[in-house]
């Protein structure tokens, strides 16, 4: 046990002259610099009523730093806007729309991914304590909700990626289900 | 007895039986004047929304002042206090919870409610598929919600009731509540138990809620809080107020005037209560007339009694002054056939309006004609009994000689006169388009900025403005219902092409027991269901084995009774279905609101297809707008009917008693020209006309040719003595002060009135005077 303590302490004094060159503040200088592009996604949702995850994939693109589309192709069309406070939600022949403005917890939600891909700090540190591990190349972002109201919901939000691109974010909820969602990048030539 | 004192009783008696009759009326504000007499079977349907619909219960509340947590808690206070109350059946502001028990209601009887029952729904392929729907729906954001409900609910019954509702705009939200759109002010809808109509029960209610209000906000801690209210209730107590303030305050000028007036002529407090007897006849009897005809009488007819006592004065000024000298019979003989005729011209004009089929018109024909004939016979047959012979008028004839001198400065005139008619008549032509108010908002007491109010409050919580519906009748409920379902189902194909947004059914909450009892049907017994779920979700993600409450459910369903209007109490639904499903005296009407496209707004609904898809259901589409233009346009084509019927029957009634075409024209010139320069001269002043202009005109002829006549007369006898043209100018003077008042009103029926017969009436005692035969000296 107290082996496996000091092995642990050694290998964070080894981590630790890349940590301290990688912060919070600079993953969210990355991801500033990321002004916007088109991913592929595919998202996966563990329920505890269903024997199999529920799939579903398409494209995404961000717009910095407040346009956010999902268009969801598999397995029915449904496209998600999210445009400033304004979150539109269009499926078959239905369409809604939200002011977030007026649903502060669903704007929280919002933000852990909104504030993510635009490295908007204190937008995140508003609802959310942040944990950072790994490196600049591969690094998790951990965010727990500070407000009773938001982990209500969402126990935790795992976003991983490297430099300024986010590659997966896993949801889990209070009920113990989770999501996983995955970007690949689409090469825009 | 003397004949003096019998008159005396016999007026004394009539006057007591007619103010019996008075006390026991019932007097009106409300919108009922304006509502056609003889609707057709939409404009009943217009009519009916009007006295009684939903619609015109809801009050639209705005909280103004302090912070939004402040105005939010002012709000949930507010709200707390009024849903307790008797007097309101409905608050809503937003906030959380206010839903439950119709989310709670719709949950429990799905299976009676969702149009997806249907046997196929219950096949092995039907449940896999909806099944498979609702955890495809898992996948989408909004999956966290049907997640909770899923096992109970795999089919998505609820999800299909939910998306047929009002996909109408939802109001804003600040701190929980209903907000407006920039945030600042808080926003409440309630509903009132009493109807729109019932303005004593509206104002009651309105008052109550200020109070409560102050007390919210005292209880808030809100010094500074503001209530704006609007809605069909407060624009009845308004209007009651205003109609009710201008009533006395119009009469009280009109009669200050003319007493000043008449004591200036008569100088004799006796002489003076004398003349003002036949006016208060004619007023007495211009009540009980219409009470007794129509049961309720109009506050904007009594409002017209301050013209009615500038006219009927004019007997008691003509008999007194001019019979000074020559006593009461040489007066029958030689002025009392002119006056009769100037009666009966003023009577034409008025009867010609009881053919309206717009009440508040017809009233204001019979109140004035009942008005000036008691008036005018209470002069002929009660008034020189009662004065005797005894009635010393002062000296007038020292008025003649300057207005002899002012005839013969008309009579220099009379190109200058032609020349500015012509020249008046060409400006009304040329601006024959915009001439007319184009509806019935012209008549409309509600104020321009109550009106704006109206419209911000209504924009900012999205009340239904309801302008389309179709509309059934049937013997009984549940026929009602059932063929509410059925037009739904061709409504339903209008939703799926685009034509229509959506539309409210009384029926989505309140299904027909035949519908109920079809749906019941489509639900398999339960063995049978499990044995289907297990093959349907064979391959599925989520297991048959995880469903056992969706069995339990079904189970239920199918013994549940069936849902009736008593089972909806307590919730919301119960009030949208009373708002959509009422009972007549001759049965039950469904009222089916379409919503427009979605989208863009204020877009209209492109009415031929509704028209087409609903011929032959029994369906009557309603535009109300439509409706509301195409009787405005009835009214306005039947007053002009009815004037130049009432002007043709005037032209009659001279042509046949003055015997002579060339006195005739002299008669009716001065008229005419007085009508085109008055009509001119309100256009010029920057009024729109509408249909109580119209009447004014018809009015300056009735009224305006009882000067004419004198003219008339005096040029068959080759003279006007001093008395008779000092009467005439003052009885002109006292109809001038009468009808003039009412230009000072602020309702628009009695303002057009006046605007058109004050003026108009001078005008034609003073063209008549121009255009009169010259005198010998």
């Amino acid at each position: 046990m107290i082996k496996r303590l000091l092995g642990c302490l050694f290998l964070l004094l080894l981590a630790l002259p890349a940590s301290a060159a990688f912060d919070v503040g600079q993953l969210m200088t990355d991801l500033a610099k990321n002004k916007g592009g088109k991913a592929k996604f595919t998202e996966k949702k563990y329920i505890s009523l269903l024997d199999k995850p529920v799939v579903s994939s398409g494209e995404m693109s961000y717009t910095a730093p407040d346009r956010l589309e999902k268009r969801t192709l598999q397995p029915k069309v449904e496209t998600l806007l999210l445009d400033k406070d304004m979150l539109s939600i269009e499926r078959e022949k239905q369409k809604l729309s939200i002011n977030l403005a007026n649903q502060p917890e669903a704007l929280a939600f919002v933000d852990s991914i909104r504030g993510t891909l635009s490295g908007n700090r204190a937008a995140l540190e508003k609802n959310y304590a942040l944990h950072l591990s790994g490196t600049a190349d591969k690094w998790v972002l951990t965010l727990l909700p500070s407000e009773q109201k938001i982990a209500a919901l969402v126990l935790r939000i795992t976003v991983s990626g490297s430099r300024g691109l986010v590659r997966s974010i896993e949801y889990l909820q209070a009920d113990g289900d989770r999501s996983v969602l995955n970007m690949e990048p689409i090469e825009s030539k | 007895m003397s004949a003096a004192t019998r008159a005396f009783l016999i007026w004394l008696l009539a006057m007591l039986a007619g103010a019996i009759v008075v006390w026991n009326s019932h007097f009106s504000a409300d919108m009922s004047f304006f509502l056609p007499g003889r609707p057709s079977a939409a404009q009943q349907v217009l009519v009916d929304q009007l006295k009684e619909g939903a619609v015109t219960r809801l009050l639209m509340v705005a909280i103004e002042g302090g912070e939004a947590a402040q105005r939010a808690a002012v709000s949930r206070q507010l709200r707390g206090r009024l849903e307790k109350m008797p007097e309101f059946v409905a608050v809503q502001n937003g906030q959380a919870g206010s839903l439950d028990a119709d989310r709670d209601f719709l949950f429990r009887h799905r299976y009676q409610l969702s149009p997806a029952v249907r046997p196929e729904r219950f096949t092995v392929d039907g449940l896999r598929e909806s099944i498979a729907n609702s955890v495809d729906l898992l996948a989408s954001p909004a999956g966290m919600m049907i997640k909770p409900l899923l096992p109970r609910d795999p089919t998505g019954e609820m999800i299909e009731l939910l998306s047929g509702l009002s996909s109408g705009a939802q109001p804003n939200v600040r701190e929980g509540v209903w907000a407006s759109h920039d945030g600042e002010r808080a926003m409440l809808l309630i509903q009132s138990a009493a109807l729109g109509s019932d303005t004593d029960a509206q104002e009651e209610a309105i008052a109550t809620i200020r109070r409560q209000f102050a007390e919210s906000a005292q209880y808030a801690g809100l010094s500074d809080a503001r209530i704006v209210i609007s809605g069909p209730g407060v624009f009845a107590v308004k209007a009651r107020e205003t109609i009710k303030s201008e009533v006395s305050k119009l009469s009280a000028i009109s009669t200050l005037a003319i007493i000043a007036v008449l004591f200036f002529v008569y100088r004799s407090g006796r002489l003076l209560s004398l003349g003002l007897l036949p006016v208060l006849s004619g007023a007495l009897a211009g009540i009980v007339a219409v009470s007794l005809a129509y049961g309720t009488v109009f506050g904007i007819t009594v409002g017209f009694g301050a013209a009615l006592i500038g006219e009927a004065v004019d007997y008691s000024i003509y008999y007194f002054v001019q019979s000074g000298r020559l006593g009461a019979a040489e007066w029958r003989a030689r002025f009392w056939p002119t006056i009769r005729l100037g009666v009966l011209t003023s009577v034409c004009g008025f009867a010609a309006l009881l053919f309206s089929g717009f009440p508040g018109l017809a009233q204001l024909g019979l109140y004035s004609l009942s008005g000036v004939l008691t008036a005018a016979l209470v002069t002929r047959f009660i008034l020189p009994a009662l004065a005797g012979n005894d009635h010393p008028v002062r000296d007038l004839s020292h008025l003649a000689p300057p207005l002899r001198q002012g005839i013969r400065v008309l009579q220099g005139l009379r190109w200058p006169v032609i020349l500015l008619t012509v020249a008046a008549a060409t400006v009304l032509v040329i601006n024959r388009n915009e001439l007319w108010h184009p509806n019935l908002s012209a008549l409309s007491t509600v104020s321009a900025e109550d009106s704006a109010t109206d419209m911000a409050l209504r924009a900012d919580i999205g009340a239904p403005d309801s302008r389309y519906m179709a509309v059934i009748t049937a013997p009984d409920r549940e026929a009602a219902l059932q063929a509410a379902e059925r037009a739904g189902q061709q409504l339903d194909v209008l939703v799926a092409k685009g034509v229509i947004g959506g539309y409210d059914s009384p029926a989505r909450f309140l299904p027909s027991q035949a519908m109920q009892a079809s749906r019941r049907a489509s639900l398999p017994a339960g063995d049978e269901l499990a044995a289907r779920l297990k093959l349907a979700q064979a391959d599925s993600p989520l297991a048959a084995g995880k469903l056992g409450p969706f069995l339990d459910e079904v189970a239920r369903a199918k013994e549940q009774g069936n849902i009736t209007r008593e089972s909806l109490n307590g919730t919301s639904l119960a009030l949208v279905v009373d708002s959509l499903l009422m009972q007549r005296p001759n049965g039950w009407s469904v009222l089916l609101p379409l919503r427009p496209p979605a989208g863009v707004k204020g877009v209209d609904i492109d009415i031929e297809p509704v028209r087409a898809t609903l011929a032959g259901s029994g369906a009557l589409f309603i535009d109300m707008k439509l409706e509301f233009d195409r009787l405005y346009n009835d009214y306005l084509d039947e007053a002009t009917l009815l004037s130049l019927a009432g002007f043709a029957a005037i032209v009659a009634l001279l042509a046949v008693t003055l015997r002579s075409p060339r006195r005739l024209g002299a008669v009716l010139l001065p008229l005419l020209l007085a009508v085109i320069l008055v009509i001119a001269g309100v256009h010029l002043a920057g009024e729109q006309l509408h249909l109580m202009h119209l009447i004014g005109m018809l009015l300056i002829v009735a009224v305006g040719s009882n000067y004419a006549l004198f003219f008339d007369r005096a040029g068959d006898e080759h003279r006007l003595d001093a008395p008779t043209l000092a009467s005439m100018a003052i009885a002109n003077l006292t109809t001038a002060i009468g009808f003039g008042t009412l230009a000072l009103s602020s309702v628009p029926v009695l303002h057009a009135v006046g605007i058109t017969v004050g003026p108009g009436a001078v005008l034609a005692l003073l063209l008549a005077a121009c255009f009169s035969g010259k005198e010998r000296a």
